[in-house]
């Protein structure tokens, strides 16, 4: 690995709450070259604020600290709101959860996508066009002539999360953050989307962060993973060394899942350690 | 509606035939809308109005008439029909522009709605403008700055325009910068001595100077206007300003606000972009009734400022059961509303993708 695109090192986040400060991310550290990293953990474990901490966008009310918090040898915690604007969308982007809500209702598929040619690539009306129309194509859309024209509201859940993808790529960032990029979508269609999602960012050699809380999918489109438990990283190993996680919260994740081959009458249930959380 | 790509916005949509069609059919659906609106609405103001106490014949004869005068009125009004056969009388009347005489000005009730109507339009237009120019950017900046200064302070100014009873703010108005600073004209709609010289093609000032290019004249209609305007407006705008700042902090907590921003938006440009377009639907709403409440006439503004306006028509009538003249304006007031509905509703179409075609 030459030089990492992201490094992080003891990022913090906390919120200010009645009962004290919540730490929603502890000490968490890690570096991503142009690879794909998985990031697994429980609903609340801290994997979401951590992929926004990363875009700047968490609401004011959070403080984010870190020792290093850099992306290819730029200090994002000095960034200005305007440092921000060229960043997010040209360098580093992300993918939502569920294209039903992110997506803008009111606008066309067309100009949303087209919005970040313009923001970024300087592109006027008809360039934003041509470029839109191949990105379209390029997240397999079939019709993009007639798709190009289209309200989200027009779009199946699968269109629109193609739709989410082709406007988060189109200028061509290294870095990209999918937070729960399937979850939303039909089991049948889970798939379609991430094999072109996995596509786009082999071909463009891009750095992938993939945040979900599905083992299995993750450490078959990933090469490493980090486990998050209670805001922290717990683990970090090679995606398919999961089987031999040292980390007890890691081993009870695999024990638990589920699997064709073996019949179980009862799933394990992780045992929580308290431990784990000191 | 379709779901998918696939057979989304399908191509016969688009053949000419279906669409012309289409236009024809939603014009008759308007046009019957309108139709059975107004029917239902001066049943219900005719039947109101002959159920009350108050006798037409007397209003019309006065109560020092003869016998023989008030018989002959009686006739002469038709009230020896029955009350359904005098409804369809009195509809087909108001079809042909017949609106009966107004008691109190001895004048066709048509004409006088004529004069005071555009009157309260030219003042209702210009409130409602200053209502949304002003309220809906102060709502967006309340929305986006939540909890902090600009959302409080735009917060008390919205209560104190709540609050504040609209008689006392024109007439402290008028002192201060009528007659203590002299920025602005007094009561009425013009000076005495500019009355007249426009010839009355529309009836609102404004525009009949304009059209005649005496612009001493339009002048000097704004500094009248300004006023009562700013203060109706004022009304309005707290109104705007709330609502707008309701509908907003709704959408600026909705993921694709988020979207807009890691696309590269400014937080500004998502906000006006993104979240703002959409609002449309609800703020149209919130918008076109403000607007249609202050078409109804604001009496107590027009009555501080001399401003002979629909409003105060309308209370003078009522005050001199002069029935034909309160029924008139009745149905002036409800085809306004009609009116504006209709309008709004179209706007929906052409703001909210999901609200067309069906």
């Amino acid at each position: 690995m030459t030089d990492p695109l992201l490094t992080v090192d003891n990022l913090e986040v906390t919120f200010p709450g009645r009962t004290g400060v919540t730490r929603a991310v502890r000490n968490a550290s890690f570096t991503l070259g142009r690879e794909r990293l998985g990031v697994v953990g429980e609903s609340g474990s801290g994997k979401t604020t951590m992929g926004r901490a990363l875009l700047g966008l968490l609401p004011h009310s959070a403080t984010v600290t870190a020792k290093t918090l850099s992306y290819a040898g730029r200090d994002l915690l000095a960034c200005s709101e305007r440092d921000w604007q060229q960043l997010r969308g040209r360098r580093m982007s992300m993918v939502m959860q569920d294209p039903k809500y992110s997506l803008n209702p009111v606008r066309t598929v067309g100009q949303q996508i087209g919005e970040t040619c313009r923001l970024h690539l300087g592109s006027d009306r008809r360039d934003a066009r041509r470029r839109t129309l191949a990105m379209l194509e390029a997240v397999q859309i079939r019709d993009p002539e007639l798709v190009h024209d289209l309200h989200p509201h027009q779009l199946s859940g699968g269109m629109g999360q193609r739709v989410m993808i082709a406007m988060m790529l189109i200028a061509e960032p290294d870095l990209l953050i999918a937070d729960e990029p399937t979850s939303a979508l039909d089991v049948t269609v889970q798939n379609e989307v991430l094999r072109i999602l996995d596509d786009l960012v082999r071909k463009r050699g891009m750095g992938l962060i993939m945040i979900s809380h599905n083992l299995t999918m993750v450490s078959s489109f990933c090469d490493r993973v980090l486990i998050m438990y209670g805001g922290r990283i717990v683990e970090e190993c090679a995606a398919r060394d999961l089987g031999n996680a040292r980390h007890p919260y890691t081993r009870a994740l695999v024990a638990a899942t589920p699997s064709l081959d073996v019949r179980r009458a009862e799933l394990a249930t992780v045992v929580r350690d308290p431990e784990w959380l000191a | 509606m379709s779901t998918t790509a696939g057979d989304a916005g399908t191509a016969s949509d688009r053949r000419p035939g279906r669409l012309i069609g289409t236009i024809l059919r939603r014009t008759l659906g308007f046009v019957l809308t309108l139709a059975v609106t107004f029917i239902g609405l001066t049943a219900v103001t005719f039947f109101i109005s002959r159920l009350t106490n108050i006798d037409p014949v007397l209003a019309v004869v006065g109560d020092k008439a003869t016998q023989a005068a008030y018989d002959q009125a009686f006739l002469a009004l038709g009230l020896d029909q029955p009350l359904p056969m005098q409804y369809l009388i009195y509809l087909k009347r108001l079809v042909t522009g017949d609106f009966g005489m107004s008691v109190l000005t001895s004048r066709p009730v048509l004409t006088d709605l004529m004069r005071v109507f555009p009157a309260t339009f030219e003042l209702a237009t210009i409130a409602t403008i200053i209502g949304v120019l002003v309220g809906v950017p102060a709502g967006v900046l309340a929305a986006a700055r939540k909890g902090r200064w600009p959302d409080h302070v735009i917060r008390v100014v919205g209560l104190f325009g709540y609050s504040v009873p609209v008689f006392w703010l024109g007439l402290v108005g008028l002192f201060v910068f009528y007659g203590k600073l002299g920025w602005v004209s007094g009561t009425g709609r013009l000076d005495v001595f500019f009355n007249g010289i426009v010839t009355t093609r529309t009836g609102v000032i404004l525009i009949d100077s304009a059209i005649e290019g005496n612009w001493e004249i339009f002048g000097n209609a704004i500094s009248h206007l300004i006023l009562p305007a700013s203060i109706l407006g004022y009304f309005s705008l707290a109104y705007i300003a709330r609502m707008t700042r309701s509908f907003m902090i709704d959408q600026l907590s909705q993921e694709y606000v988020t979207a807009a921003r890691i696309k590269g938006n400014s937080y500004w440009g998502a906000v006006w972009r993104h979240a703002f377009p959409n609002i449309m639907v609800p703020l149209i709403t919130v918008i076109g009734l403000s607007y249609a409440s202050l078409l109804e006439g604001a009496v107590l503004t027009e009555t501080v400022f001399a401003w002979p306006g629909l409003g105060l028509y309308i209370t003078r009538a009522l005050f001199n059961s002069d029935m034909n003249a309160v029924l008139g304006g009745t149905v002036l007031v409800g085809a306004v509303f009609i009116t504006v509905n209709l309008v709004s509703d179209l706007l929906y179409k052409l703001f909210d993708p999901r609200l067309r075609s069906t």
